[in-house]
Protein backbone atom coordinates (compact mmCIF):
# COMPACT_ATOMS: atom_id res chain seq x y z
CA UNK A 1 0.00 0.00 0.00
CA UNK A 2 1.21 3.05 -1.04
CA UNK A 3 -0.31 6.18 1.15
CA UNK A 4 1.32 8.93 -0.65
CA UNK A 5 -0.91 7.74 -3.83
CA UNK A 6 -3.60 6.59 -1.30
CA UNK A 7 -4.11 10.21 -0.31
CA UNK A 8 -3.24 12.04 -3.31
CA UNK A 9 -6.49 9.75 -5.13
CA UNK A 10 -8.40 10.55 -2.22
CA UNK A 11 -7.42 14.27 -2.31
CA UNK A 12 -8.26 14.47 -5.76
CA UNK A 13 -11.33 12.54 -5.31
CA UNK A 14 -13.23 14.72 -2.65
CA UNK A 15 -12.10 17.67 -3.94
CA UNK A 16 -13.67 16.90 -7.62
CA UNK A 17 -16.82 15.82 -5.41
CA UNK A 18 -17.21 19.16 -3.61
CA UNK A 19 -16.47 20.90 -6.78
CA UNK A 20 -19.71 19.24 -9.04
CA UNK A 21 -21.80 19.21 -5.77
CA UNK A 22 -21.43 22.54 -5.01
CA UNK A 23 -21.79 23.40 -9.02
CA UNK A 24 -24.96 21.16 -8.89
CA UNK A 25 -26.73 22.93 -5.32
CA UNK A 26 -25.61 26.31 -7.15
CA UNK A 27 -27.41 25.40 -10.39
CA UNK A 28 -30.77 24.78 -8.17
CA UNK A 29 -30.87 27.20 -6.46
CA UNK A 30 -29.80 30.14 -8.39
CA UNK A 31 -32.51 29.19 -11.29
CA UNK A 32 -35.93 30.01 -11.41
CA UNK A 33 -37.24 27.33 -9.51
CA UNK A 34 -36.16 23.58 -9.18
CA UNK A 35 -38.22 22.56 -12.16
CA UNK A 36 -36.32 25.03 -14.60
CA UNK A 37 -33.11 23.66 -13.13
CA UNK A 38 -34.13 20.28 -14.01
CA UNK A 39 -35.18 21.06 -17.46
CA UNK A 40 -32.18 21.75 -18.49
CA UNK A 41 -30.74 18.79 -16.52
CA UNK A 42 -28.25 17.23 -19.56
CA UNK A 43 -30.03 13.23 -20.04
CA UNK A 44 -26.38 11.62 -19.48
CA UNK A 45 -26.52 13.16 -16.07
CA UNK A 46 -29.69 11.84 -15.90
CA UNK A 47 -29.39 8.08 -17.06
CA UNK A 48 -25.97 8.18 -15.26
CA UNK A 49 -27.68 8.93 -12.15
CA UNK A 50 -29.86 5.94 -12.51
CA UNK A 51 -27.23 3.93 -13.41
CA UNK A 52 -25.44 4.48 -10.05
CA UNK A 53 -28.24 3.95 -7.89
CA UNK A 54 -28.76 0.98 -10.20
CA UNK A 55 -25.59 -0.65 -9.85
CA UNK A 56 -23.42 -0.69 -7.02
CA UNK A 57 -21.12 -2.93 -5.30
CA UNK A 58 -23.40 -5.52 -4.89
CA UNK A 59 -23.74 -5.84 -9.42
CA UNK A 60 -19.97 -5.61 -9.66
CA UNK A 61 -18.32 -6.91 -6.48
CA UNK A 62 -21.36 -9.77 -5.47
CA UNK A 63 -22.32 -10.62 -8.60
CA UNK A 64 -18.74 -10.27 -10.53
CA UNK A 65 -17.87 -13.15 -7.44
CA UNK A 66 -20.39 -14.83 -8.29
CA UNK A 67 -19.32 -15.19 -12.09
CA UNK A 68 -16.19 -16.52 -11.20
CA UNK A 69 -18.06 -19.03 -9.80
CA UNK A 70 -21.03 -20.05 -12.01
CA UNK A 71 -18.89 -18.85 -15.71
CA UNK A 72 -20.34 -16.45 -18.37
CA UNK A 73 -24.29 -17.83 -18.08
CA UNK A 74 -24.13 -14.79 -15.96
CA UNK A 75 -24.52 -12.83 -18.71
CA UNK A 76 -27.98 -14.11 -19.47
CA UNK A 77 -28.40 -11.24 -15.71
CA UNK A 78 -26.67 -8.40 -18.61
CA UNK A 79 -28.84 -9.20 -21.35
CA UNK A 80 -32.05 -8.88 -18.94
CA UNK A 81 -30.64 -5.62 -17.21
CA UNK A 82 -30.40 -3.69 -20.51
CA UNK A 83 -33.62 -5.13 -22.07
CA UNK A 84 -35.58 -5.05 -18.68
CA UNK A 85 -33.76 -2.90 -16.84
CA UNK A 86 -32.91 -0.18 -19.09
CA UNK A 87 -34.90 -0.46 -22.26
CA UNK A 88 -38.62 -2.00 -21.20
CA UNK A 89 -38.10 0.04 -17.67
CA UNK A 90 -37.10 3.47 -19.22
CA UNK A 91 -39.70 3.10 -22.35
CA UNK A 92 -42.87 1.16 -21.19
CA UNK A 93 -42.83 1.57 -17.00
CA UNK A 94 -41.05 5.16 -17.06
CA UNK A 95 -43.02 7.16 -19.23
CA UNK A 96 -45.91 5.99 -17.55
CA UNK A 97 -45.15 5.81 -14.21
CA UNK A 98 -43.93 9.68 -14.74
CA UNK A 99 -47.43 10.83 -15.91
CA UNK A 100 -49.49 8.67 -13.18
CA UNK A 101 -46.80 9.91 -10.53
CA UNK A 102 -47.79 13.59 -11.49
CA UNK A 103 -51.53 13.10 -11.81
CA UNK A 104 -51.56 11.66 -8.23
CA UNK A 105 -49.45 13.76 -7.28
CA UNK A 106 -47.28 10.87 -5.76
CA UNK A 107 -43.53 11.14 -3.68
CA UNK A 108 -43.05 7.56 -2.74
CA UNK A 109 -43.66 4.16 -4.36
CA UNK A 110 -46.05 2.92 -1.85
CA UNK A 111 -48.10 6.24 -2.28
CA UNK A 112 -48.38 6.06 -5.90
CA UNK A 113 -49.85 2.40 -5.55
CA UNK A 114 -52.06 3.54 -2.60
CA UNK A 115 -53.49 6.54 -4.78
CA UNK A 116 -54.05 4.40 -7.85
CA UNK A 117 -55.89 1.96 -5.79
CA UNK A 118 -57.15 4.38 -3.37
CA UNK A 119 -56.12 2.23 -0.81
CA UNK A 120 -54.35 3.63 2.80
CA UNK A 121 -53.97 -0.23 3.50
CA UNK A 122 -51.72 -0.68 0.20
CA UNK A 123 -49.65 1.93 0.81
CA UNK A 124 -48.78 0.78 4.88
CA UNK A 125 -48.58 -2.75 4.09
CA UNK A 126 -46.12 -2.21 0.76
CA UNK A 127 -43.93 0.87 3.28
CA UNK A 128 -44.07 -2.14 5.62
CA UNK A 129 -42.56 -4.83 2.90
CA UNK A 130 -40.09 -1.95 1.78
CA UNK A 131 -38.95 -1.35 5.35
CA UNK A 132 -38.89 -5.18 6.62
CA UNK A 133 -37.37 -6.22 3.19
CA UNK A 134 -35.03 -4.04 2.14
CA UNK A 135 -32.42 -3.91 5.29
CA UNK A 136 -30.99 -6.96 4.01
CA UNK A 137 -30.60 -5.48 0.23
CA UNK A 138 -29.03 -2.37 1.82
CA UNK A 139 -26.30 -4.69 3.98
CA UNK A 140 -25.41 -6.84 1.13
CA UNK A 141 -24.28 -3.50 -0.97
CA UNK A 142 -22.65 -2.61 2.74
CA UNK A 143 -20.60 -5.64 2.53
CA UNK A 144 -19.59 -5.17 -0.92
CA UNK A 145 -18.01 -2.14 -0.15
CA UNK A 146 -16.81 -3.35 2.94
CA UNK A 147 -15.03 -6.21 1.43
CA UNK A 148 -12.85 -4.10 -1.40
CA UNK A 149 -11.98 -2.04 1.16
CA UNK A 150 -10.74 -5.13 3.26
CA UNK A 151 -8.82 -6.24 0.27
CA UNK A 152 -7.06 -3.09 -0.70
CA UNK A 153 -6.29 -1.41 2.75
CA UNK A 154 -5.51 -4.70 4.21
CA UNK A 155 -7.71 -4.30 7.09
CA UNK A 156 -10.14 -6.12 8.69
CA UNK A 157 -13.55 -6.56 7.71
CA UNK A 158 -15.41 -5.98 10.69
CA UNK A 159 -13.37 -2.73 10.88
CA UNK A 160 -14.15 -1.90 7.18
CA UNK A 161 -17.43 -2.41 7.74
CA UNK A 162 -17.89 -0.06 10.78
CA UNK A 163 -15.97 2.90 9.13
CA UNK A 164 -17.82 2.61 5.41
CA UNK A 165 -20.83 2.64 7.50
CA UNK A 166 -19.73 5.63 9.58
CA UNK A 167 -19.36 7.63 6.63
CA UNK A 168 -22.19 6.53 5.14
CA UNK A 169 -24.63 7.77 7.51
CA UNK A 170 -22.98 10.81 7.83
CA UNK A 171 -23.47 10.61 4.15
CA UNK A 172 -27.02 10.54 4.59
CA UNK A 173 -28.00 12.62 7.12
CA UNK A 174 -25.45 15.38 5.92
CA UNK A 175 -27.75 15.56 2.78
CA UNK A 176 -26.85 12.72 0.44
CA UNK A 177 -30.69 12.78 -0.45
CA UNK A 178 -30.93 15.89 -2.06
CA UNK A 179 -30.20 13.26 -5.44
CA UNK A 180 -26.42 14.91 -5.93
CA UNK A 181 -26.76 14.17 -9.62
CA UNK A 182 -23.64 15.76 -10.68
CA UNK A 183 -21.13 13.72 -8.84
CA UNK A 184 -23.54 10.69 -9.61
CA UNK A 185 -22.31 11.32 -12.79
CA UNK A 186 -18.86 11.44 -12.04
CA UNK A 187 -19.17 8.51 -9.98
CA UNK A 188 -20.45 6.59 -13.34
CA UNK A 189 -17.94 8.34 -15.58
CA UNK A 190 -15.11 7.46 -13.50
CA UNK A 191 -16.73 3.68 -13.15
CA UNK A 192 -17.23 3.60 -16.91
CA UNK A 193 -13.91 4.04 -17.59
CA UNK A 194 -12.54 1.77 -14.50
CA UNK A 195 -14.38 -0.81 -16.32
CA UNK A 196 -13.46 -0.23 -19.70
CA UNK A 197 -9.68 -0.55 -18.52
CA UNK A 198 -10.81 -3.67 -16.69
CA UNK A 199 -11.68 -5.30 -19.71
CA UNK A 200 -9.07 -3.82 -21.99
CA UNK A 201 -6.81 -4.93 -19.70
CA UNK A 202 -8.06 -8.43 -19.04
CA UNK A 203 -8.73 -9.09 -22.60
CA UNK A 204 -5.16 -8.33 -23.48
CA UNK A 205 -3.71 -10.01 -20.49
CA UNK A 206 -5.30 -13.11 -21.94
CA UNK A 207 -4.03 -12.74 -25.32
CA UNK A 208 -7.09 -11.16 -26.88
CA UNK A 209 -11.06 -12.08 -26.78
CA UNK A 210 -10.78 -15.44 -28.39
CA UNK A 211 -7.78 -16.82 -26.92
CA UNK A 212 -8.65 -15.69 -23.40
CA UNK A 213 -12.25 -17.73 -23.87
CA UNK A 214 -10.77 -20.41 -25.45
CA UNK A 215 -8.70 -20.71 -22.22
CA UNK A 216 -11.67 -20.65 -20.05
CA UNK A 217 -13.71 -23.33 -22.44
CA UNK A 218 -10.44 -25.41 -21.99
CA UNK A 219 -10.66 -24.62 -17.93
CA UNK A 220 -14.61 -27.25 -17.75
CA UNK A 221 -12.38 -30.64 -16.77
CA UNK A 222 -11.05 -28.77 -14.05
CA UNK A 223 -14.85 -27.87 -12.02
CA UNK A 224 -14.79 -29.49 -8.47
CA UNK A 225 -16.31 -32.48 -8.26
CA UNK A 226 -18.91 -31.24 -5.80
CA UNK A 227 -20.14 -28.53 -8.61
CA UNK A 228 -19.95 -31.11 -11.27
CA UNK A 229 -22.06 -33.21 -9.16
CA UNK A 230 -24.76 -30.13 -8.95
CA UNK A 231 -24.41 -29.55 -12.68
CA UNK A 232 -21.86 -27.34 -13.02
CA UNK A 233 -20.30 -28.04 -16.87
CA UNK A 234 -17.67 -25.25 -17.03
CA UNK A 235 -17.48 -21.27 -16.99
CA UNK A 236 -18.68 -20.81 -20.82
CA UNK A 237 -21.10 -23.62 -20.95
CA UNK A 238 -24.76 -23.57 -19.17
CA UNK A 239 -25.01 -25.54 -16.69
CA UNK A 240 -27.29 -29.29 -16.73
CA UNK A 241 -30.76 -28.61 -17.65
CA UNK A 242 -32.69 -29.20 -14.65
CA UNK A 243 -29.59 -29.64 -11.69
CA UNK A 244 -29.91 -27.27 -8.61
CA UNK A 245 -26.62 -25.43 -10.33
CA UNK A 246 -28.78 -24.77 -13.52
CA UNK A 247 -32.21 -23.57 -11.21
CA UNK A 248 -30.38 -21.24 -8.75
CA UNK A 249 -28.75 -19.54 -12.25
CA UNK A 250 -31.50 -19.35 -13.90
CA UNK A 251 -34.36 -18.89 -11.34
CA UNK A 252 -32.74 -16.72 -8.63
CA UNK A 253 -29.91 -15.16 -10.66
CA UNK A 254 -30.89 -14.49 -13.77
CA UNK A 255 -34.85 -14.17 -13.77
CA UNK A 256 -35.18 -13.42 -9.83
CA UNK A 257 -32.67 -9.74 -9.97
CA UNK A 258 -33.33 -9.46 -13.62
CA UNK A 259 -37.23 -9.24 -13.71
CA UNK A 260 -37.29 -8.21 -9.84
CA UNK A 261 -35.49 -4.56 -11.21
CA UNK A 262 -38.91 -3.26 -12.78
CA UNK A 263 -40.40 -2.88 -8.93
CA UNK A 264 -37.48 -1.77 -7.19
CA UNK A 265 -38.86 1.24 -5.37
CA UNK A 266 -35.78 3.07 -5.39
CA UNK A 267 -35.58 2.84 -8.92
CA UNK A 268 -39.39 3.76 -9.42
CA UNK A 269 -38.96 7.01 -8.26
CA UNK A 270 -36.53 8.03 -10.19
CA UNK A 271 -39.00 7.85 -13.23
CA UNK A 272 -41.20 10.49 -11.13
CA UNK A 273 -38.93 12.75 -11.09
CA UNK A 274 -37.68 12.84 -14.12
CA UNK A 275 -38.46 15.90 -16.11
CA UNK A 276 -40.26 14.92 -19.27
CA UNK A 277 -40.11 11.58 -21.70
CA UNK A 278 -37.69 13.11 -23.86
CA UNK A 279 -34.82 12.57 -21.02
CA UNK A 280 -36.68 8.83 -20.60
CA UNK A 281 -35.57 8.30 -24.79
CA UNK A 282 -32.19 9.86 -24.31
CA UNK A 283 -31.44 8.11 -21.06
CA UNK A 284 -32.02 5.01 -22.83
CA UNK A 285 -28.85 5.59 -24.92
CA UNK A 286 -26.83 6.18 -22.16
CA UNK A 287 -28.54 3.48 -19.53
CA UNK A 288 -28.06 0.80 -22.49
CA UNK A 289 -23.91 1.31 -22.53
CA UNK A 290 -23.48 2.28 -18.96
CA UNK A 291 -25.38 -1.20 -17.95
CA UNK A 292 -23.45 -3.11 -20.43
CA UNK A 293 -19.94 -1.80 -19.33
CA UNK A 294 -20.84 -2.33 -15.39
CA UNK A 295 -22.44 -5.89 -15.35
CA UNK A 296 -21.36 -6.88 -19.09
CA UNK A 297 -17.75 -6.27 -18.07
CA UNK A 298 -18.24 -7.70 -14.17
CA UNK A 299 -19.90 -11.02 -15.23
CA UNK A 300 -17.14 -11.64 -18.31
CA UNK A 301 -14.16 -10.49 -16.22
CA UNK A 302 -15.34 -11.99 -13.18
CA UNK A 303 -15.52 -15.66 -15.66
CA UNK A 304 -12.27 -14.94 -16.92
CA UNK A 305 -10.49 -14.67 -13.72
CA UNK A 306 -10.66 -18.62 -13.31
CA UNK A 307 -7.85 -18.10 -16.56
CA UNK A 308 -6.14 -15.39 -15.11
CA UNK A 309 -5.68 -17.49 -11.65
CA UNK A 310 -5.02 -20.62 -13.42
CA UNK A 311 -2.12 -18.89 -14.98
CA UNK A 312 -0.37 -17.08 -12.10
CA UNK A 313 -1.45 -19.54 -9.59
CA UNK A 314 -2.50 -22.85 -10.74
CA UNK A 315 -5.99 -22.54 -9.44
CA UNK A 316 -9.34 -21.92 -9.97
CA UNK A 317 -10.73 -18.40 -8.38
CA UNK A 318 -12.59 -20.06 -6.04
CA UNK A 319 -9.51 -22.18 -4.53
CA UNK A 320 -7.92 -18.69 -4.64
CA UNK A 321 -10.59 -17.28 -2.75
CA UNK A 322 -13.51 -18.99 -1.32
CA UNK A 323 -15.93 -16.43 -0.22
CA UNK A 324 -16.71 -15.08 -3.69
CA UNK A 325 -17.60 -11.74 -2.33
CA UNK A 326 -13.91 -10.78 -2.38
CA UNK A 327 -12.83 -12.78 -5.44
CA UNK A 328 -13.25 -9.33 -7.60
CA UNK A 329 -11.19 -7.09 -5.10
CA UNK A 330 -8.56 -9.80 -5.18
CA UNK A 331 -8.28 -9.63 -8.94
CA UNK A 332 -8.50 -6.50 -9.08
CA UNK A 333 -5.67 -6.08 -6.40
CA UNK A 334 -3.34 -8.61 -8.39
CA UNK A 335 -4.21 -7.15 -12.10
CA UNK A 336 -4.19 -3.37 -11.88
CA UNK A 337 -2.05 -0.51 -11.50
CA UNK A 338 -1.76 0.85 -8.05
CA UNK A 339 -3.29 4.67 -8.30
CA UNK A 340 -6.36 3.05 -10.55
CA UNK A 341 -6.96 0.13 -7.77
CA UNK A 342 -7.08 3.21 -5.37
CA UNK A 343 -9.13 5.00 -7.74
CA UNK A 344 -11.59 2.09 -8.27
CA UNK A 345 -11.91 1.20 -4.74
CA UNK A 346 -13.51 5.19 -4.54
CA UNK A 347 -15.24 4.81 -7.46
CA UNK A 348 -16.97 1.54 -5.45
CA UNK A 349 -17.38 3.01 -2.24
CA UNK A 350 -18.93 6.17 -4.05
CA UNK A 351 -21.05 3.79 -6.28
CA UNK A 352 -21.84 1.65 -3.02
CA UNK A 353 -23.35 5.32 -1.65
CA UNK A 354 -25.41 6.37 -3.77
CA UNK A 355 -27.10 3.19 -3.54
CA UNK A 356 -27.08 2.73 0.19
CA UNK A 357 -28.57 6.64 0.54
CA UNK A 358 -31.66 6.25 -1.68
CA UNK A 359 -31.85 3.27 0.17
CA UNK A 360 -32.24 3.93 3.02
CA UNK A 361 -34.22 6.42 2.20
CA UNK A 362 -37.20 5.04 0.81
CA UNK A 363 -36.92 2.97 4.03
CA UNK A 364 -36.98 6.03 6.32
CA UNK A 365 -39.94 7.43 4.31
CA UNK A 366 -41.80 3.98 3.66
CA UNK A 367 -41.94 4.49 8.13
CA UNK A 368 -42.50 8.21 7.88
CA UNK A 369 -44.70 9.20 4.73
CA UNK A 370 -46.23 5.98 3.99
CA UNK A 371 -46.61 4.19 7.60
CA UNK A 372 -47.53 7.17 9.94
CA UNK A 373 -48.85 9.97 7.57
CA UNK A 374 -51.40 7.00 6.32
CA UNK A 375 -52.40 5.78 9.20
CA UNK A 376 -52.86 9.15 11.34
CA UNK A 377 -53.22 11.83 8.76
CA UNK A 378 -50.71 13.86 10.10
CA UNK A 379 -48.02 15.33 8.49
CA UNK A 380 -45.13 17.60 9.20
CA UNK A 381 -43.30 17.67 12.89
CA UNK A 382 -43.64 14.20 13.85
CA UNK A 383 -43.55 12.23 10.81
CA UNK A 384 -40.44 14.65 9.69
CA UNK A 385 -39.15 12.96 13.21
CA UNK A 386 -40.03 9.24 12.29
CA UNK A 387 -38.52 9.64 8.43
CA UNK A 388 -35.37 10.54 10.59
CA UNK A 389 -36.16 7.34 13.05
CA UNK A 390 -36.44 5.45 10.20
CA UNK A 391 -33.42 6.08 8.27
CA UNK A 392 -31.33 5.96 11.24
CA UNK A 393 -32.83 2.36 12.45
CA UNK A 394 -32.53 1.15 8.43
CA UNK A 395 -28.71 2.02 9.32
CA UNK A 396 -28.49 -0.02 12.10
CA UNK A 397 -30.30 -2.99 10.83
CA UNK A 398 -28.00 -2.61 7.80
CA UNK A 399 -24.81 -3.05 9.83
CA UNK A 400 -26.26 -5.02 12.65
CA UNK A 401 -26.77 -7.46 9.49
CA UNK A 402 -23.74 -6.72 7.92
CA UNK A 403 -21.45 -8.57 10.52
CA UNK A 404 -23.91 -11.33 11.63
CA UNK A 405 -24.45 -12.60 7.47
CA UNK A 406 -21.91 -15.11 6.32
CA UNK A 407 -19.63 -14.97 3.24
CA UNK A 408 -21.14 -15.26 -0.53
CA UNK A 409 -23.61 -13.90 0.44
CA UNK A 410 -24.33 -10.45 -1.57
CA UNK A 411 -25.99 -12.06 -4.65
CA UNK A 412 -27.96 -14.01 -2.59
CA UNK A 413 -29.01 -11.30 -0.61
CA UNK A 414 -29.78 -8.84 -3.66
CA UNK A 415 -32.01 -11.59 -5.59
CA UNK A 416 -34.12 -11.88 -2.21
CA UNK A 417 -34.69 -8.82 -2.07
CA UNK A 418 -35.50 -8.74 -5.74
CA UNK A 419 -37.78 -11.15 -5.94
CA UNK A 420 -39.74 -10.24 -2.74
CA UNK A 421 -40.82 -7.27 -4.92
CA UNK A 422 -41.39 -8.54 -7.96
CA UNK A 423 -43.69 -11.08 -6.73
CA UNK A 424 -45.21 -7.96 -3.76
CA UNK A 425 -45.46 -4.95 -5.91
CA UNK A 426 -44.92 -6.08 -10.06
CA UNK A 427 -48.46 -7.38 -10.93
CA UNK A 428 -50.33 -4.32 -8.58
CA UNK A 429 -47.80 -1.90 -10.50
CA UNK A 430 -47.90 -3.15 -14.57
CA UNK A 431 -51.37 -3.95 -14.38
CA UNK A 432 -51.99 -0.46 -12.23
CA UNK A 433 -50.24 1.28 -14.80
CA UNK A 434 -52.21 -0.45 -17.77
CA UNK A 435 -55.07 -2.37 -17.19
CA UNK A 436 -57.90 0.33 -15.69
CA UNK A 437 -60.16 -2.46 -14.51
CA UNK A 438 -57.99 -3.49 -11.95
CA UNK A 439 -59.42 -3.27 -8.55
CA UNK A 440 -58.39 -2.40 -5.03
CA UNK A 441 -59.42 -5.53 -3.49
CA UNK A 442 -57.58 -7.11 -6.88
CA UNK A 443 -54.03 -5.18 -5.60
CA UNK A 444 -54.60 -5.99 -2.15
CA UNK A 445 -55.05 -9.63 -3.10
CA UNK A 446 -51.78 -10.11 -5.13
CA UNK A 447 -49.91 -7.91 -2.72
CA UNK A 448 -50.85 -10.16 0.29
CA UNK A 449 -50.54 -13.43 -2.07
CA UNK A 450 -47.40 -12.76 -3.62
CA UNK A 451 -45.49 -11.57 -0.35
CA UNK A 452 -46.60 -14.42 1.60
CA UNK A 453 -45.79 -16.82 -0.51
CA UNK A 454 -42.44 -15.46 -0.60
CA UNK A 455 -41.97 -15.52 2.75
CA UNK A 456 -43.43 -19.01 2.88
CA UNK A 457 -41.07 -20.36 0.59
CA UNK A 458 -37.96 -18.95 1.43
CA UNK A 459 -39.16 -20.40 4.97
CA UNK A 460 -40.00 -23.91 4.03
CA UNK A 461 -39.13 -24.47 0.70
CA UNK A 462 -36.45 -22.86 -0.52
CA UNK A 463 -33.30 -24.87 0.98
CA UNK A 464 -30.56 -22.21 0.52
CA UNK A 465 -32.39 -19.93 3.02
CA UNK A 466 -34.95 -22.15 4.81
CA UNK A 467 -31.63 -24.35 6.09
CA UNK A 468 -29.63 -22.04 7.59
CA UNK A 469 -32.52 -20.09 8.78
CA UNK A 470 -33.84 -23.19 10.45
CA UNK A 471 -37.52 -22.16 10.89
CA UNK A 472 -38.36 -25.32 8.80
CA UNK A 473 -36.03 -27.71 10.36
CA UNK A 474 -37.97 -26.57 14.14
CA UNK A 475 -41.47 -26.56 12.83
CA UNK A 476 -41.18 -29.85 10.36
CA UNK A 477 -37.83 -31.48 11.66
CA UNK A 478 -36.20 -31.15 8.24
CA UNK A 479 -34.65 -28.50 6.00
CA UNK A 480 -37.55 -28.32 3.08
CA UNK A 481 -40.77 -29.34 2.98
CA UNK A 482 -40.64 -31.25 -0.09
CA UNK A 483 -37.37 -32.54 -0.92
CA UNK A 484 -37.87 -33.98 -4.38
CA UNK A 485 -36.20 -31.93 -6.56
CA UNK A 486 -36.74 -29.18 -8.45
CA UNK A 487 -38.59 -27.78 -5.27
CA UNK A 488 -35.30 -26.81 -2.91
CA UNK A 489 -33.89 -24.71 -6.01
CA UNK A 490 -36.79 -23.14 -6.96
CA UNK A 491 -36.42 -19.65 -6.85
CA UNK A 492 -39.46 -18.28 -4.60
CA UNK A 493 -40.41 -15.63 -7.08
CA UNK A 494 -40.91 -18.20 -9.94
CA UNK A 495 -43.91 -19.76 -7.69
CA UNK A 496 -45.08 -16.41 -6.00
CA UNK A 497 -45.03 -13.72 -9.15
CA UNK A 498 -47.50 -16.13 -10.72
CA UNK A 499 -49.37 -16.93 -8.09
CA UNK A 500 -49.71 -12.65 -7.15
CA UNK A 501 -50.29 -11.88 -11.36
CA UNK A 502 -53.55 -14.39 -11.20
CA UNK A 503 -55.02 -13.29 -7.64
CA UNK A 504 -54.65 -10.05 -8.97
CA UNK A 505 -56.30 -10.15 -12.41
CA UNK A 506 -58.74 -12.92 -10.95
CA UNK A 507 -60.40 -10.62 -7.67
CA UNK A 508 -60.51 -7.54 -9.82
CA UNK A 509 -62.61 -9.18 -12.57
CA UNK A 510 -65.15 -10.20 -9.61
CA UNK A 511 -65.16 -7.09 -7.89
CA UNK A 512 -66.55 -3.52 -8.54
CA UNK A 513 -64.40 -1.52 -10.65
CA UNK A 514 -63.27 1.85 -9.84
CA UNK A 515 -64.91 4.83 -10.44
CA UNK A 516 -64.39 6.40 -13.49
CA UNK A 517 -63.38 9.90 -12.10
CA UNK A 518 -60.89 8.50 -10.21
CA UNK A 519 -59.33 6.71 -13.32
CA UNK A 520 -59.82 9.84 -15.73
CA UNK A 521 -57.28 11.74 -12.72
CA UNK A 522 -55.01 8.77 -13.02
CA UNK A 523 -55.03 7.91 -16.40
CA UNK A 524 -55.23 11.64 -17.39
CA UNK A 525 -52.34 12.48 -20.86
CA UNK A 526 -52.41 8.29 -21.12
CA UNK A 527 -53.29 6.22 -23.83
CA UNK A 528 -56.95 4.78 -22.59
CA UNK A 529 -55.13 1.57 -20.74
CA UNK B 1 -17.18 -19.33 -32.06
CA UNK B 2 -15.38 -16.59 -29.87
CA UNK B 3 -13.66 -19.52 -28.72
CA UNK B 4 -17.11 -20.57 -26.39
CA UNK B 5 -19.00 -23.67 -27.74
CA UNK B 6 -22.00 -23.65 -26.00
CA UNK B 7 -24.32 -21.34 -28.11
CA UNK B 8 -26.49 -20.19 -25.30
CA UNK B 9 -23.50 -18.72 -24.16
CA UNK B 10 -21.56 -16.89 -27.45
CA UNK B 11 -25.40 -16.30 -28.25
CA UNK B 12 -26.11 -14.19 -25.05
CA UNK B 13 -22.26 -12.75 -25.21
CA UNK B 14 -23.50 -11.42 -28.63
CA UNK B 15 -27.07 -11.04 -27.45
CA UNK B 16 -25.74 -8.38 -24.80
CA UNK B 17 -24.03 -6.31 -27.40
CA UNK B 18 -27.38 -5.85 -29.58
CA UNK B 19 -29.51 -5.21 -26.96
CA UNK B 20 -27.05 -2.27 -26.03
CA UNK B 21 -27.37 -1.22 -29.75
CA UNK B 22 -30.96 -1.44 -29.63
CA UNK B 23 -30.85 1.05 -26.61
CA UNK B 24 -28.69 3.32 -28.79
CA UNK B 25 -30.50 3.39 -31.91
CA UNK B 26 -33.94 4.07 -29.90
CA UNK B 27 -32.12 6.76 -28.26
CA UNK B 28 -30.83 8.36 -31.22
CA UNK B 29 -34.22 8.24 -32.81
CA UNK B 30 -36.31 9.51 -30.23
CA UNK B 31 -33.67 12.14 -29.41
CA UNK B 32 -35.83 15.14 -29.34
CA UNK B 33 -39.21 13.83 -28.67
CA UNK B 34 -40.93 13.71 -25.90
CA UNK B 35 -40.38 17.31 -24.47
CA UNK B 36 -44.17 18.37 -23.83
CA UNK B 37 -44.57 21.90 -22.89
CA UNK B 38 -47.91 21.76 -22.00
CA UNK B 39 -48.95 24.66 -19.62
CA UNK B 40 -50.77 22.23 -17.42
CA UNK B 41 -47.92 19.78 -16.86
CA UNK B 42 -45.41 22.35 -16.45
CA UNK B 43 -47.90 23.96 -13.17
CA UNK B 44 -47.89 20.06 -12.23
CA UNK B 45 -44.28 19.78 -12.29
CA UNK B 46 -43.89 23.34 -10.55
CA UNK B 47 -45.79 22.02 -7.59
CA UNK B 48 -45.06 18.56 -7.52
CA UNK B 49 -41.29 19.80 -6.87
CA UNK B 50 -42.14 22.55 -5.02
CA UNK B 51 -43.62 20.12 -2.67
CA UNK B 52 -41.28 17.50 -3.04
CA UNK B 53 -38.14 20.38 -2.16
CA UNK B 54 -40.30 21.42 1.36
CA UNK B 55 -40.67 17.48 1.93
CA UNK B 56 -36.65 16.58 1.65
CA UNK B 57 -35.61 20.03 3.42
CA UNK B 58 -38.12 19.40 5.97
CA UNK B 59 -36.44 16.05 6.72
CA UNK B 60 -32.60 17.29 5.93
CA UNK B 61 -33.88 20.48 8.84
CA UNK B 62 -31.98 22.53 6.47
Amino acid sequence: MDLMILNLVILVYLLATLYLGYRGWKATKDSEGYMVAGRKTHPYIMAMSYGATFISTSAIVGFGGTAAKFGMGLLWLTFLNIFVGIFIAFVIYGKATRKMGHNLNAMTFPELLGRRFESRFIQVASGLVIFLGMPLYASVVLIGAARFLETTLAINFDLALLVYSVIIAAYVIWGGLRGVMYTDAMQGTIMFLGMAVLLFETYSRLGGVTLAHQALTNMAPLVPADLAAMGHTGWTSMPVLGSPWWWTLVSTIVLGVGIGVLAMPQLVVRFMTVKSNRELNRGVLVGGIFILMMTGVAFAVGALSNVFFLNTRGMIATAVESNVDSIIPVYINATMPEWFIYVFMLTLLAAAMSTSSSQFHTQGTAIGRDIYETLTGQKGGRSILLTRIGVSTAVIMAVILGYYLPGNVIARGTAVFFGLCAAAFLPMYTLGLFWRRTTRAGASAGLIGGTLVTVFMYLFVHKAESAPLGIAKMVLGRDVLITQMPWPVVDPMLIALPISLVLTVLVSLITRPPPERHLDLCFRGMKKG
Amino acid sequence: MLGIDDPLIWGVYILCILSMILCVVYGLINWNRGEEAEVQEIAEEEAWEEEEEKMQSEELGL
